[in-house]
């Protein structure tokens, strides 16, 4: 990483902590937007809200480590998570998701060379009464076939 | 008012899908004062409906009772059971009653201080539900001098989770919001003494806190009319799987699984898993039995399962769904699912012995025994129940040949 990029990391952490506050139960608030704007909160990351909020860096891998939506390794831009539990599964979810790793050339826990989508599972999302479902960064969507699948996926920038 | 566009369907029920205005909760609870909503709620025999079950207005007393300068009032929403949905469409659509159900429990406590903990998965919704607290706050429901009253100033506020079904277990929920990872705490001791930072803290259920003003205003005596004597009033029910109308219900408790089929217009169902994951699958043969806490136990979810559903591949999923999910902390649950998922593939490769599959049943009592937490503790409840009441197709001993599906 260049220095004027850390440089701005840094800066950035810094506001966070300022917004949260440096109490602990801030942790998982500062790293998740840390997560949300840069798709990774990376070593440098935590080890700079390890020092900003005074704890060990090791606490702070603990918790990255621990939520499936935080990681410690860069993602693609847009994250699609398809729902994997049985409801869905029942509604057809494979087919969604043959179509969708042939369209993109990719598997499930892989990311596009453009870094333009990373592909994963996710567990039951509230939706099974509109299977198959999947989330695209935070927003839903339902009751997909593998064509509306892959429109909504070719829509992403 | 805004409420109207938010709200996208028509639904009714007998309690929390009924009429209700605005703010009339929380007013009515004021006027009572903390005695009276502690009776109401006492006489309409109100549990949990986050699974657990436990009577409210005992949670409620316990914590009032709770000497501290500091409470706080927790909204579980985290809602990750598979088959669960209820809690987003109250918070979609009825976030009045939810948030009521807070400020109503703040009052009564002592606390100053509502969180909600919204999924991750849902934070789709919290933009909608950040709005409603700023209404709530314009119309003087929320902030300092709730309703002009001087001795009751009560805020909320939203945090999110980051996609860890453990969660929401009470005590992971309460590390969580502190900054650690969501792994379960023993307890004693409970929430209600020692909870978040230290101080006593109630943690509802979003549909349980839904219930309370419906419950203030309307009186225990009318709540309890729905439901049976040991589950009184109405449950959402999340239903999914194979039916021509999914969807959330409000049913009184005491409803059988037929009847709800027939709601729901289930054909050919082979079998219904009552309880999500967590719960147990039945048999054509048990479809008499009643939803409630004395019979069939649930948070609301129910899958059904037609006659082309391979039982072991559903069973597998739920135990994958657990495996990932155990948060590690404790042996029986971390190693015991890995176990069960082992069988579930050796079953599918027909490279068992019964006495093997005896063996893991026996496992899987253990793991509900001495499992730190109720994860732990219930995922072999479908495990045991569909080799049970499967077997024949599973173990293909009616000659049809276990890879039917
Ligand atoms: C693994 C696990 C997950 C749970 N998930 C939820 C949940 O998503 N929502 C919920 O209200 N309760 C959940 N519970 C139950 C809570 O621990 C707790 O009993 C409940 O929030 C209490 O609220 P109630 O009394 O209103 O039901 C879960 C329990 C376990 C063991
Ligand atoms: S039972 Fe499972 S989820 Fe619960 S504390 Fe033990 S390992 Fe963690
Ligand atoms: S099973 Fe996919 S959303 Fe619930």
């Amino acid at each position: 990483m260049l220095v004027l990029e850390k440089n701005a990391l840094s800066e950035e952490i810094e506001s966070l902590v300022n917004q949260f506050g440096k109490e602990r139960s801030a942790l998982l608030q500062i790293l998740q937007a840390i997560q949300r704007k840069h798709k990774h909160i990376s070593d440098f990351a935590q080890q700079e809200v390890a020092r900003m909020m005074e704890i060990h860096p090791v606490e702070v891998n603990s918790v990255v480590s621990f939520y499936s939506f935080l990681c410690t390794q860069p993602k693609g831009r847009n994250i699609v998570r398809l729902c994997q539990t049985i409801s869905c599964d029942m509604a057809g979810k494979e087919k969604v998701e043959e179509t969708v790793q042939r369209e993109l050339g990719i598997k499930f826990g892989q990311t596009t060379k453009d870094k333009r989508i990373t592909l994963e599972f996710t567990n039951c999302l509230g939706m099974c009464d509109q299977g198959p479902a999947m989330l695209v960064n935070e927003k839903v969507y339902t009751k997909l076939d593998p064509e509306t699948a892959i429109n909504i996926l070719n829509e992403i920038k | 008012m805004e409420l109207e566009k938010i709200k996208k369907k028509m639904r009714s029920g007998p309690v929390l899908f009924s009429e209700y205005k605005l703010g009339e909760g929380v007013k009515k609870a004021l006027q009572l004062g903390r005695e009276n909503i502690l009776f109401e709620l006492k006489d309409s025999g109100l549990k949990g409906r986050g699974g657990a079950g436990f009577p409210t207005a005992t949670k409620w007393m316990l914590s009032g009772a709770s000497l501290s300068d500091k409470k706080f009032i927790v909204c579980n929403a985290d809602e990750g059971e598979p088959g669960t949905f209820k809690d987003r469409v109250l918070l979609l659509e009825y976030p009045e009653l939810v948030f009521e159900g807070m400020i109503i429990g703040g009052y009564t406590i002592g606390a100053k201080e509502g969180i909600l903990y919204l999924r991750g998965e849902y934070e789709y919704i919290l933009k909608s539900l950040e709005d409603f607290l700023e209404m709530l706050r314009k119309d003087k429901l929320l902030g300092n001098n709730i309703l002009g009253n001087e001795n009751f100033s009560f805020n909320i506020t939203i945090r999110l989770g980051s996609g860890a079904y453990v969660c929401g277990e009470e005590t992971a929920l309460i590390e969580s919001l502190e900054g650690y990872r969501g792994e379960p705490r023993n307890r004693p001791p409970y929430p209600v003494n020692t909870g978040y930072l230290g101080h006593p803290t109630v943690v509802n259920n979003v549909e349980t806190l839904a219930s309370v003003p419906h419950i203030i205003l309307k009186g225990g005596e009318w709540f309890k009319k729905h439901g049976t004597d040991k589950s009184t009033g109405s449950k959402l029910f999340s239903v999914s799987g194979d039916c021509d109308k999914p969807g959330v219900y409000e049913l009184p408790w005491g409803t059988s699984i037929a009847e709800l089929l027939k709601v729901v217009e289930a054909k050919n169902t082979k079998a219904v898993q009552v309880g999500g994951a967590s719960g147990i699958c039945l048999p054509k043969s048990q479809f008499n039995r009643v939803l409630g806490y004395e019979d069939a136990a649930t948070g609301g979810s129910i899958i059904v399962f037609n006659e082309s559903r391979n039982m072991l591949k559903v069973l597998k999923n739920f135990m994958e769904f657990f495996v990932e999910e155990s948060c590690g902390q404790c042996t029986p649950c971390r190693i015991g699912n890995i176990k069960l998922l082992e069988a579930i593939e050796k079953i599918e490769n027909n490279d068992f012995t019964f006495s093997y599959i005896n063996n893991l049943k026996e496992l899987g009592r253990t793991m509900q025994l001495a499992s730190k937490c109720g994860l732990g503790q219930s995922s072999p409840n479908s495990f045991i129940s569909i080799l049970e009441n499967f077997k024949d197709e599973i173990f293909g001993l009616n000659g049809k040949g276990k890879n039917n599906g």
